[in-house]
Formats: C-alpha cells, structure tokens, sequence
C-alpha cells in the first residue's frame, strides 16, 4: 500500500502543508437507476494525452490546469503519459496505460452489460497541480457541466 | 467515484465514495498488463455505486492482497 512514509520528504511535507480542500457536507447523488443503465465517464490525472494533442506543459508555474478529452475510441496504447511529477514511478503507466486510464475494461464491461453505456469522451488532467486555484474555479466547473451536458450518470477518478 | 492511495489524505479530502487501493502511486489498479487483477479492483469500486446503504463520506478498503509490486 502506498504510505506516505514512503514519499520523499519535500513530498512529505508538501502533503502535510497542503490546503486539502473537504467540500462539506459532502456532494451525495445516490443512483436513480442500475448501474446497467448508467452512462459512465472516466477522469484521469495521469496527464495523458492522444498523438494529435498538445502535452501537459511541464513548466507550467502552479501546474497546468488544462484538461484533455479522450474520444473512447482511443487505442489506449496509443496515449502517451506527460504527467510532471518525478515522486512516483511511472514504468506502469508505459507498459500499460490501463492503470491509468482503464478504458479497455470499462469497454469490456459495457459488453458485458455491467454499465450502461461508455460516454463518448473521457477527461484527462495532471494531477501535480500545486496551485489549483485555475483548475478548480475554472477547468474542473467546466468538464464537469460537459459531462453533465453528455448525460453522464457515473464518473470514476482514476489517480497516479 | 474515487480510487486512493494515501487514506491520511482520504480522510482529509473525503470524497463521497473512495476505494483505498493497496498499490504504490502509479499502479492505481495493480500490475502492468494483469487485465483479471485490474478487472476486479474496477469492480470492486462500481459496487459501490450500487450499495444503497452508504453515506458519505464513504471510505471502503480494496479487499485483496496486492500482487507483489
């Protein structure tokens, strides 16, 4: 399991420093209808992004606070990760993109009736954002009042 | 819907479902190429969103050992 005793110390004490922002009381929606009919999107941090689009910028002060969609007929091999942080370890994100972006699964099981339906596109972002001020005044409201507008039901956060 | 890692951090944040998951950042779901492993670790997560007894926030630990990473 991942520990934070694990994590560097500049880590460490970022994570202890760090405003965490706890909504309260907590946004509740309980499900109106099965799962099985459910349209699901997903949301990823690991930065990935398709040939045809721009990288999370690196350099970006704050951390870029852009997002990318993911059409779901992506071939998820074909994603190229450009997540800024050096704190994890990202040969598992090279040799399978699915631990980061599960699509290939959640297309299994939308065959298999398990969901209802896979939304036509999916958001990726960069998780190492230490100044989320633009991200969640700005691109967070947005795709979320996007996948609000596509019907989605379900959105499943994927992290790194 | 969330996966996590740290459950400090989890407690802190609270999201209204979160899935602690046994695996090291970078590997949310497991092993590299382990579809099976993954699979179930994906559903464990949308069971929650089944479940009509939770309230929020809700915090559940993935109930498998993690696979040697």
């Amino acid at each position: 399991m991942a520990e934070t005793s694990e994590l560097s110390l500049s880590v460490r004490l970022f994570l202890k420093a760090y405003p965490w922002r706890k909504i309260k009381p907590t946004p509740w929606t309980q499900l109106q209808k099965p799962l099985s009919e459910c349209k699901l999107a997903l949301a990823s941090s690991a930065g990935f992004v398709c040939p045809d689009q721009e990288p999370f910028d690196d350099h970006f002060k704050g951390g870029d606070p852009s997002y990318r969609w993911i059409p779901t007929g992506t071939d998820v091999s074909s994603l190229i990760e450009t997540h800024r942080s050096q704190s994890f370890d990202h040969s598992g994100l090279e040799q399978d993109a699915n631990l980061g972006f599960p699509l290939d699964h959640f297309r299994s099981f939308e065959i298999e009736g398990r969901i209802g339906a896979l939304n036509h596109r999916h958001v990726s972002f960069m998780g190492s954002i230490t100044a989320p001020g633009r991200f969640t005044a700005k691109s967070a409201p947005e795709f979320s009042q996007a996948l609000v507008d596509d019907g989605v039901d379900v959105v499943l956060l994927v992290p790194v | 819907m969330v996966l996590q890692f740290l459950k400090d951090v989890a407690i802190k944040v609270g999201p209204p479902r979160g899935l602690l998951v046994p695996f090291p950042h970078g590997f949310a779901l497991g092993k590299p190429s382990d579809a099976a492993g993954q699979s179930r670790v994906l559903s464990q997560a949308l069971s929650l969103l089944e479940r009509k007894d939770l309230t929020p926030p809700h915090l559940s630990v993935y109930q498998e050992e993690a696979p040697g990473l």
